[in-house]
């Protein structure tokens, strides 16, 4: 038997007494017996600790992509980033690691300050001067984000850029099935958003774009905010936090909201989650702002204390009028955020941002310079990762690459699915391949890896 | 002993505040405020250091257009890493945690959280995986993913599970988006979603969301949906019901067979919140009640630690006839052939055809596949960037593996022996608006207190911070007046809830002196002016100003 509970026999025998109950199955007289399950669970039975413990570990080395064995060039939204030993120990803290949502200040200043710090580093990322205490991931707050937009202006019709990751443009697909949004997907041309001509189905009430964009594309903001200004929408930006280090923030652009995925921020990789969301806004758009937000205040002593605000947004109060129902998010990913990011400081993710941009431009001229091999989206300038056009299917060149031990990219095709979607073709699709660099890359590393990729493609 | 001379030599780097904090535990042995990161900052001091890594050390300049350069870097605070270490060391000071003390914080379930989880969740080859790899190189993934669903359904009483959502709400949502699926795939709109008013309020807020509009029924003198109420509203409009099962008052819905029959005969679907499945793990499954559709949150009733605020997951358990309108791509079997290994339900082709050569490719490094993704035929599409909180997913695993089917039943146990006696315990001492047997948890109220002594529940609650226990959720749910709502779990003692009933009957005690309202008065912070928060709101450290 093994487990977690405190009870001896002897206290569970005398606690039915207290209660008048002659067995553990007399607390469950109000479940109607014929429902009751019979002969238990068909699971086996519990195991001690390291029993378990050794499997899991047998699961875990059953996964050769992790990082310490393939050297990673994957990216498309998850990137292998440098997170020190002192971030780990102290987003480790079973202070935060263990608590819940701060629903009684008094007694969680800690997690609310670090969100308020939080909040304040996610703001200055954006460029704009509000952000939340985080969303699930960076699909959910583009999500999000179209819901306020649309809110604000009162127009279902989005217009989405095909440069935006094809996930989150799936899960926005997903979730207008119930707002009934109108998402019309602008194409992409050689990396960059075509947008449409004409209104069609009505005037968007938001413009939403990548920056870069999931190619690694750097698109012309300054386009989006003259349609946004032309049809009266809102400016929606999905943003990378590292590269902000180097880019003009989507708040100089012109943006009025602007997400992004925070995993880069000293989260691992993960196998995808738990992520985090991040989410930045206009004054304006205050009162719409999805899921918690920290806010400066005093105690009965005039004491400095944070707590949590506006909560007549929130859907516990608000109900069926909310609009978001974001309850639990990713507080502890926030709060690690906040660490990493106190961690490299102004100075760390400049530096961290341009290493990436050399790395990748190192990289990209490399394996550009091999036969066959070329850009699949032109001349545009690009930042964080690329995509190339492998003359193998780029299937078949991960799986070679894998085995000289390389996670060579993601396969286009595995993110569009096979016919390609608005940012590829069929054909670019499966023999596209994302290659991503981060400052953990060394020269060695990429010099093997673009003398493997050479092998591979020539094989 | 230093001289004049050095304190002059000294004045003028202080002649105004130079920024840069001093470390000192002053929070914790005073009553001072940390101050912030940005206030500890000084610049030109740093933590970070980044590997050796010889690339060509081009400029700015050569790397980005000038068109979409920064002209001057993020501010970010500057700080040494023995200060990072003293700011954050500090602040997880001010903050309680289940590691610290029983937290009976009702409907949040909020247990031990067992170390062997974090260290399953912290082996590399589980944290350091990229979620784009292909499904040849993650085969221990992809069977812990299995495994775990297979595990859910067989709690639940299911037939097949997404993992994806990464929250209850996010559960509940995609509940409504199934149940939206499958009455389209039926040539049906229907337009309203039944809740009882004792619902969560993420339950109308996902509603709204699912492009439902939202029917009420209320509740009855027992605490349960009243059932005529019920069959009043039921029409071929109600696309379905969304209950909890026991409820938000800690009581099982006796009369839930004749709810779904009632709710299936109308040609709704049945969703079942899993805020409260901690009361009948191994007990009664939602599935053999009759429900169709049951989230589950992870973070409540399979211990992985709520991290502050999340992150949680919400997987999505559902019947064999909704499988196919699943969100997807879903973890599954393979077959030799690489097709899925899947009981009726066709697979997506390409998907299945594109895991099938990732399995000859790992037939030729000598490995198989056994694990592939798999698109549900018609499913309703994607609900997460990609395949739900995993390391979340990782823990609950190793969670339901330890305790295993019979010690997931004894958790059920001791969490409703636990929550029965400390309702015994404290009768009498609080109201108990339904005075009944409960599960998990018992909904006490302080409505008499109130009355004979103007003490709150919101009072009672912040007294017993200084107790050393977190508050119970008060003011939920709506129906109770001064609803105090405690759930102990099972993994708090004996002793340690009588140390809480203690405290309770000292507090209510107390309450005529007056002395209650003033509390909490030992906590790092007293009661915080929420009022002014909202009135002048300063969401950042630049807003201060």
């Amino acid at each position: 038997m093994s487990d977690y509970l405190p009870h001896t026999e002897e206290e569970v025998a005398d606690m039915l007494a207290f209660l008048g109950l002659a067995s553990l199955d007399d607390l469950f007289a109000s479940v109607p017996p014929s429902l009751r399950l019979a002969g238990g669970l068909a699971l086996p039975e519990g195991r001690p600790e390291p029993d378990v413990l050794d499997d899991l570990a047998g699961l875990a080395a059953a996964n050769p992509a992790s990082a310490g064995r393939l050297v990673c060039f994957a990216g498309g939204g998850a990137y292998d980033h440098e997170v020190p030993p002192v971030v780990r120990a102290l987003a480790g803290r079973a202070e935060f690691v263990t608590s819940y949502t701060p629903y009684q200040p008094e007694v969680a200043q800690g997690v609310l300050q670090a969100l308020f710090e939080f909040q304040t580093m996610a703001a200055r990322l954006a460029g704009l001067p509000l952000a939340n205490a985080s969303l699930y991931d960076g699909a959910s707050a583009l999500v999000e984000g179209v819901n306020l937009g649309v809110a604000a202006t009162g127009r279902g019709t989005v217009w989405v850029s095909s440069g935006i990751h094809p996930h989150w443009r799936a899960v926005l697909r997903t979730f207008a099935a119930g707002t009934g949004h109108q998402v019309v997907e602008a194409p992409l041309r050689l990396g960059q958003t075509a947008w449409p001509e004409r209104t069609g189905s009505g005037s968007p009430g938001v413009i939403a774009v990548g920056y870069p964009n999931y190619l690694g594309c750097l698109e012309d903001l300054g386009e989006v905010r003259r349609l946004c200004d032309r049809h009266g929408a809102v400016m929606l930006v999905a943003a990378d936090p590292v590269s902000a280090g180097i880019l003009r923030t989507g708040g100089e652009w012109g943006a009025e909201v602007v997400v992004g995925e925070g995993q880069p921020l000293g989260t691992p990789l993960s196998f995808g989650g738990p992520y985090l969301g991040l989410f930045a806004c206009a004054e304006r758009h205050v009162r719409r702002l999805p899921g918690r937000l920290v806010g400066e205040t005093v105690d009965a002593e005039g004491r400095r204390a944070y707590v949590t605000t506006l909560r007549a947004r929130e859907q516990d109060i608000r109900r069926e009028k909310a609009t978001s129902n974001v309850c639990t998010n990713q507080t502890l990913m926030a709060v690690t955020a906040a660490i990493q990011l106190g961690w490299l400081g102004t100075a760390g993710l400049s530096e961290v941002a341009l290493r990436c941009a050399r790395g990748t431009r190192y990289c990209r001229d490399a394996l550009l310079g091999l036969p066959g091999v070329s850009p699949l989206t032109g001349s545009t300038p690009v930042v964080r990762e690329f995509a190339l056009r492998t003359p193998v299917p780029a299937r078949v060149l991960v799986d070679r690459l894998a085995a000289e031990g390389f996670l060579a990219g993601l396969v286009l095709a595995d993110l569009t699915g096979e016919g390609g979607d608005g940012s590829v073709s069929a054909e670019e699709a499966e023999h596209g391949l994302l290659v991503a660099v981060t400052e953990r890359r060394t020269r060695t590393q990429i010099d093997a890896f673009v003398t493997a990729f050479d092998k591979a493609v020539r094989q | 002993m230093s001289s004049p001379d050095d304190g002059a030599r000294r004045a003028p780097l202080f002649a105004e505040d130079p920024g840069g904090g001093v470390a000192a535990s002053a929070p914790l042995v005073g009553d001072a405020a940390e101050p912030t990161l940005f206030e500890l900052s000084r610049p030109g001091r740093r933590s970070w250091q980044l590997r050796t890594t010889d690339v060509p050390a081009w400029g700015i300049d050569d790397l980005v257009p000038e068109a979409h350069r920064r002209t001057s870097p993020v501010p970010l605070a500057e700080v040494s890493e023995r200060d990072l270490v003293g700011h954050f060391t500090r602040l997880s000071h001010r903050q309680f945690a289940v590691d610290l003390g029983a937290y009976p914080l009702g409907s949040c379930t909020m247990k031990y959280n067992p170390k062997v989880c974090d260290t399953v969740a912290a082996l590399p080859g589980l944290a350091d995986v990229h979620p784009g790899a292909p499904g040849w190189l993650t085969q221990g993934w992809l069977e812990l993913l299995v495994r775990l669903e297979e595990a859910l359904c067989e709690i639940t009483g299911m037939a097949a599970a997404t993992l994806q959502p990464a929250a209850g709400a996010a559960g509940e949502l995609t509940g409504l988006l199934l149940m939206r699926a499958w009455h389209d795939a039926h040539g049906e709109r229907r337009t309203r979603v039944v809740i009882p008013d004792s619902a969560h309020g993420t339950n109308p807020a996902s509603v709204t969301l699912g492009g439902f509009e939202v029917t009420t029924v209320p509740s009855n003198e027992r605490g349960c949906v009243d059932m005529e109420a019920l069959r009043s509203v039921l029409d071929r409009d109600v696309a379905g019901i969304m209950l909890t099962n026991p409820n938000t008052l800690g009581l099982f819905e006796e009369e839930i067979e004749e709810m779904a029959d009632a709710v299936h005969r109308a040609g709704g679907l049945l969703y079942y919140d899993g805020a409260n499945l901690n009361a009948i793990l191994g007990v009664v499954r939602p599935g053999d009640m009759g429900f169709d559709i049951v989230h589950l949150n992870l973070h409540k009733t399979f211990a992985t630690p709520h991290g502050g605020g999340g992150p949680g997951a919400g997987p999505v358990a559902v019947s064999a006839r909704l499988a196919e309108f699943l969100p997807g791509p879903r973890p599954v079997r393979l077959r030799e052939d690489g097709a899925a290994e899947e009981d009726g339900a066709a697979e997506d082709g390409a998907r299945v055809a594109a895991e099938a050569r990732a399995d000859r490719a790992g037939e030729a490094r000598g490995g198989h596949a056994r694990y592939g993704w798999a698109m549900p035929p018609r499913s309703i599409g994607r609900v997460h960037g990609w395949h739900g909180n995993a390391l979340v997913l990782a823990r609950a695993l190793c969670y339901i593996e330890v305790n295993g089917g019979d010690g997931l039943r004894r958790v059920a146990e001791r969490a409703v022996l636990n929550a029965n006696w400390l309702r015994a315990r404290l009768a009498g001492v609080y109201d108990i608006p339904f005075d009944r047997p409960c599960m998990h948890e018992v909904v006490l109220a302080a409505s008499t207190l109130r009355k004979r002594s103007g003490v709150r529940a919101i009072d009672v609650a912040k007294r017993l911070l200084e107790e050393g226990f977190h508050s119970p959720t008060v003011y939920f749910p709506l129906i109770v007046d001064e609803a105090l709502m405690i759930e102990p779990t099972e993994t708090e003692s004996l002793q340690t809830l009588e140390a809480l009933a203690r405290a309770m009957e000292r507090i209510a005690g107390e309450a005529a002196g007056g002395e209650v309202g003033t509390a909490p008065r030992t906590t790092p912070v007293r009661r915080v002016d929420e009022a002014r928060a909202a009135r002048q709101l300063v969401a950042t450290f630049d807003a201060r100003r």
